[in-house]
């Protein structure tokens, strides 16, 4: 009896070290990330000075004049991610009003699923939606517009991030007590005038958060924008003009076969340190609003 | 040596301002009596426990008579179940629990709160049947087997006579005996909770702690499992913490009455529900609080 | 509730106006499906297309080493996820002590898993690319394109594991451990079987997220030609398995259907767009299946174990 305790507790000691091991393991991902991501941005900014890649304001390492100015892959994300957020947000928000405060029980077990299931669509089939046929669509609307732009792939990642600023704006909104709904309904208040006086307020913290991790989405999305965005570094604001942003650089590096250790090798490491620090910021900012609505109420 | 050391504190505790200061308990480890009334089970000493910086039990002291059935009573967060989870250490789950003070253990005479204590060891002999049936969602006859397999019994008989007679000592048997490999949860509430004493007793623990055993029951229920913990006590210690004053009087032989995480009184339950010596026993007794 | 009182106009268009927008949504996603199953329709219909490895002539050209591909490639990934996933997951839920060094490594954890999720999949290439590939040496194989996509996995196993296991009330392990279980004893007989189809819900989720996945392939270097198919394992003589072939599976370059969609998307003949299309469906396909399959679990679960 003693030595099958004694075993039971042994193997109980030896689990918990596998257990505590294995979630030790994550960590060292992070540090993996920031440690490849830094050591080899390290050396790109050896041989590229800092200045010169947050001054210069083209971005041309393939030239024979390589020039690396980060700008315009930066404006070419944030275009996008601005198209795809304003695309969104309105949308979004009506969606989100609509299922906490209005819709059936029944209405909201098939939408949210749907609605979850943009995210679940490979991207890469967005892309070639965006390209073959949001684009060609868009281009009768729109006069000007190049088959590679920044406002067709942002209107779909528009659509794409929907399970981030409609499902979580909804999951904050359903977080309101109900008592303070009826306290509005008790005054006369319509139920519209209550979701946008009442109870957006009351969540305007996870609604915020599921903003900002939606753009954070948009931020980090890859394929859409190397098919559809164009592959062309571009200090423009002008949705129609072909851009290229920070993930297309990266793609557009690593088709090509790059020598280990070459100033373009290392310069994808460098833009994925810069866009790893914009996610974390990003992400930050959303987790930091999430936890205060645990303490709202 | 354990023996004097008893008697010594036991001598202490009647100097000191404890509440079970009574003939009757004091009575209950004079050497003669230990034949007719039975010996002490378990004996708490200058008990203080903390969640965290929360001091939830105060000073308890209190000696747990063997094969009686002894219920805890009082308002709720007096700290009668914290008190009840000290017997198996079932805090110890939680991070932020500290013991202070001891539960002396009879006959072994070893201390249950000591940091070395084995507490596998503890809990097949201090059983547990708790507020809400928690049967596991298996079938009736693992539900029982399960202690018996995690304390090494491997022989399939041994396990098959074994359940039978656990289910049978819980009034459950003739209920069940045709459907052993039915998942428990097809069962009703009070049969659930038979089915979880027939899975404490299975592994013929010393005690079983009761923490309101009947609270999510109905009356008729309630009556059979009473009935139940009358005839187990032949066998087992039990505590039974219970907000039902009811239930206390009927089933208990003795009665401790906790108020904010104080042991005010612990005498024969007669004896509380007639003359109690605390006023504080008094005026919940007869309803005036809690 | 509101539905008793007598509703007001912006009651009665706002709803309208919502369920409309709700519509766009739907009307999107059809067209989506739609729109790559009437491109892909030639060749979708085409046995020859699943049979096929690439080719220059769009014909001819079909997605046999990409589906191969993507198979092993997702189960090295399911294999890597698992192993580290559900440990971690019941870690943070069954043994955190929140105390002393032990605590702040949990913070830590629990953080860094968070942050994990909204890192961009594309960082984990690089990651990959970096760690993998260059340090590690090992290639641009089928073993890095599974631990690439693992770590992907990894923080939706770990959120749907813990998940999972909190639903599993209180009263449950505390009946375990009144019998003389030990902390690995209510695991084994009682966390793990209770939460399984949680965690599995959790795992085709994470999986149908990452068999899409391309940016993270490409950077790791997936190449697009694969006009071969990794050596088989299994031989004809006992024991019918070789462990040194097995190795030249892992370590045999790769192809996924994702990359070979990009690749035929990236051309400019038409004909190959078709390819595009009808792989896409596929890929569609196969992710609509994961998905509704993870719905049904879900549902199943909360029927079984109503607590």
């Amino acid at each position: 009896m003693f030595s099958f305790i004694a075993y039971k507790k042994l193997l109980d000691k030896c689990v918990l070290a596998v257990f505590f091991t294995a979630g030790f393991i994550t960590i060292f991902i992070t540090v993996g990330i920031v440690y490849v991501l830094l050591s080899d941005a390290i050396r790109f900014f050896q041989e590229v000075p800092i200045e010169r890649f947050l001054t210069e304001k083209e971005w041309t390492p393939v030239f024979a004049t390589k020039k690396f100015g980060i700008w315009p892959l930066i404006t070419g994300t944030f275009l996008i991610a601005a198209i795809a957020v304003l695309v969104s947000v309105p949308l979004g928000l009506v969606i989100a009003i609509y299922l906490s405060e209005y819709a059936s029980v029944r209405v909201k077990e098939i939408a949210k699923p749907i609605i979850e299931f943009l995210e679940a669509v490979p991207t890469v089939v967005y892309g070639y939606f965006t390209l073959l046929f949001v684009t060609p669509i868009l281009q009768k609307i729109v006069p000007g517009l190049e088959a590679f732009n920044s406002l067709a792939p942002g209107i779909v990642l528009g659509f794409m991030i929907l399970p981030y600023t409609a499902s979580m704006a909804e999951d904050a909104m359903k977080g309101v007590p109900q008592r303070i709904r009826e306290a509005s309904y008790a005054l006369g208040a319509t139920r519209l005038r209550t979701a946008i006086t009442i109870v957006l307020p009351a969540a305007i913290s996870g609604v915020v958060a599921g903003f900002i991790l939606g753009a954070s989405r948009a931020i980090g999305e890859t394929m859409v924008v190397a098919i559809a965005a164009g592959m062309y570094p571009n200090l423009t604001l002008d949705p129609r003009e072909p851009i290229q942003t920070m993930t297309g650089y990266i793609v557009q590096v690593a088709l090509g076969d790059l020598p280990y250790g070459s100033i373009e090798y290392l310069s994808i490491f460098a833009v994925g340190f810069a866009l790893f620090i914009i996610a974390f910021i990003f992400n930050s900012i959303a987790l930091w609003l999430r936890s205060r609505i645990r303490e709202a109420y | 040596m354990v023996m004097v050391g008893t008697i010594i504190n036991n001598i202490k505790s009647l100097f000191l301002k404890t509440t079970n200061k009574s003939t009757e308990t004091v009575k209950l480890n004079t050497k003669n009596d230990v034949k007719k009334e039975g010996d002490i089970k378990l004996e708490v000493k200058d008990l203080n426990f903390y969640y965290g910086d929360f001091r939830a039990l105060k000073n308890i002291n209190l000696k747990i008579p063997t094969r009686k059935i002894t219920a805890l009573i009082g308002p709720s967060g007096c700290g009668k179940t914290t008190l009840l989870r000290c017997f198996n250490r079932m805090h110890d789950l939680y991070p932020g629990s500290r013991y202070e003070g001891s539960i002396i253990f009879y006959p072994d005479g070893i201390n249950i709160l000591a940091p070395n204590i084995d507490l596998l060891n503890l809990r097949r002999k201090v059983g547990m049947v708790f507020q809400r049936p928690n049967p596991f969602p298996k079938s009736i006859f693992e539900n029982v087997a399960y202690g018996l397999r995690v304390n090494g019994i491997r022989d399939k008989k041994l396990i098959q006579e074994k359940v039978e007679w656990a289910l049978k000592s819980a009034a459950l048997w003739d209920e069940v005996k045709d459907r052993l490999n039915a998942n428990a949860y097809s069962l009703s509430g009070g049969q659930q909770q038979r089915l979880c004493i027939a899975r404490a007793i299975a592994i013929e623990p010393d005690i079983v702690l009761f923490d309101e055993p009947t609270s999510a029951l109905d009356p008729i229920s309630t009556a059979k499992i009473e009935e139940l913990i009358i005839t187990l006590k032949e066998k087992l210690t039990i505590i039974i913490v219970t907000h039902n004053m009811q239930q206390a009087a009927r089933v208990s032989d003795y009665t401790g009455f906790m108020y904010l995480g104080e042991l005010i009184e612990f005498d024969k339950t007669q004896k509380i529900f007639t003359v109690p010596s605390q006023k504080l026993t008094e005026d919940y007794i007869t309803g005036r609080f809690g | 509730m509101g539905r008793k009182t007598i509703s007001s106009k912006p009651d009665i268009i706002f709803p309208i106006i919502g369920f409309i927008a709700f519509l766009l949504v739907v009307s999107f996603m059809i067209t989506l499906i739609v729109d790559i199953a009437i491109d892909g329709y030639e060749r979708l219909i085409d046995p020859s297309f699943y049979t096929s490895y690439p080719s220059r002539f769009p014909e001819k050209a079909g997605i046999l080493s990409g589906w191969v591909g993507t198979t092993l490639v997702m189960a090295g990934a399911i294999f890597w996820s698992l192993l580290i996933g559900i440990p971690a997951g019941i870690y943070l839920e069954e043994y955190a002590t929140k105390r002393g060094i032990r605590g702040k490594i949990e913070t830590i954890i629990e953080l860094n898993i968070n942050n994990l999720a909204a890192v961009p999949a594309i960082i984990y290439g690089l990651l990959a690319l970096g760690i993998f590939v260059y340090r590690f040496k090992l290639g641009e194989s089928i073993l890095t394109a599974g631990l690439t996509l693992s770590i992907l996995m990894l923080p939706v196993i770990v959120v749907n594991t813990r998940e999972a296991i909190r639903r599993i009330p209180r009263d449950i392990r505390e009946g375990a451990y009144a019998v003389g279980a030990t902390k690995w004893d209510t695991i084994r007989d009682h966390i793990l079987p209770y939460s399984l189809g949680g965690i599995l819900t959790g795992l085709i989720i994470a999986a149908s997220r990452a068999i899409g996945e391309t940016a993270p392939l490409v950077t790791i270097g997936a190449l697009t030609f694969i006009a071969f198919l990794p050596p088989s394992p299994f031989t004809s003589e006992f024991p019918f398995f070789s462990l040194e072939k097995a190795w030249d599976v892992l370590m045999s370059p790769f192809t996924v259907l994702p990359i070979q969609i990009f690749n035929w998307v990236s051309r400019p003949q038409a004909a190959f767009q078709i390819n595009a299309a009808a792989a896409g469906f596929v890929l569609l396909v196969l992710t609509v299946i994961m998905n509704a399959l993870a719905y049904y679990l879900r549902q199943r679960v909360r029927r079984k174990y109503i607590w």
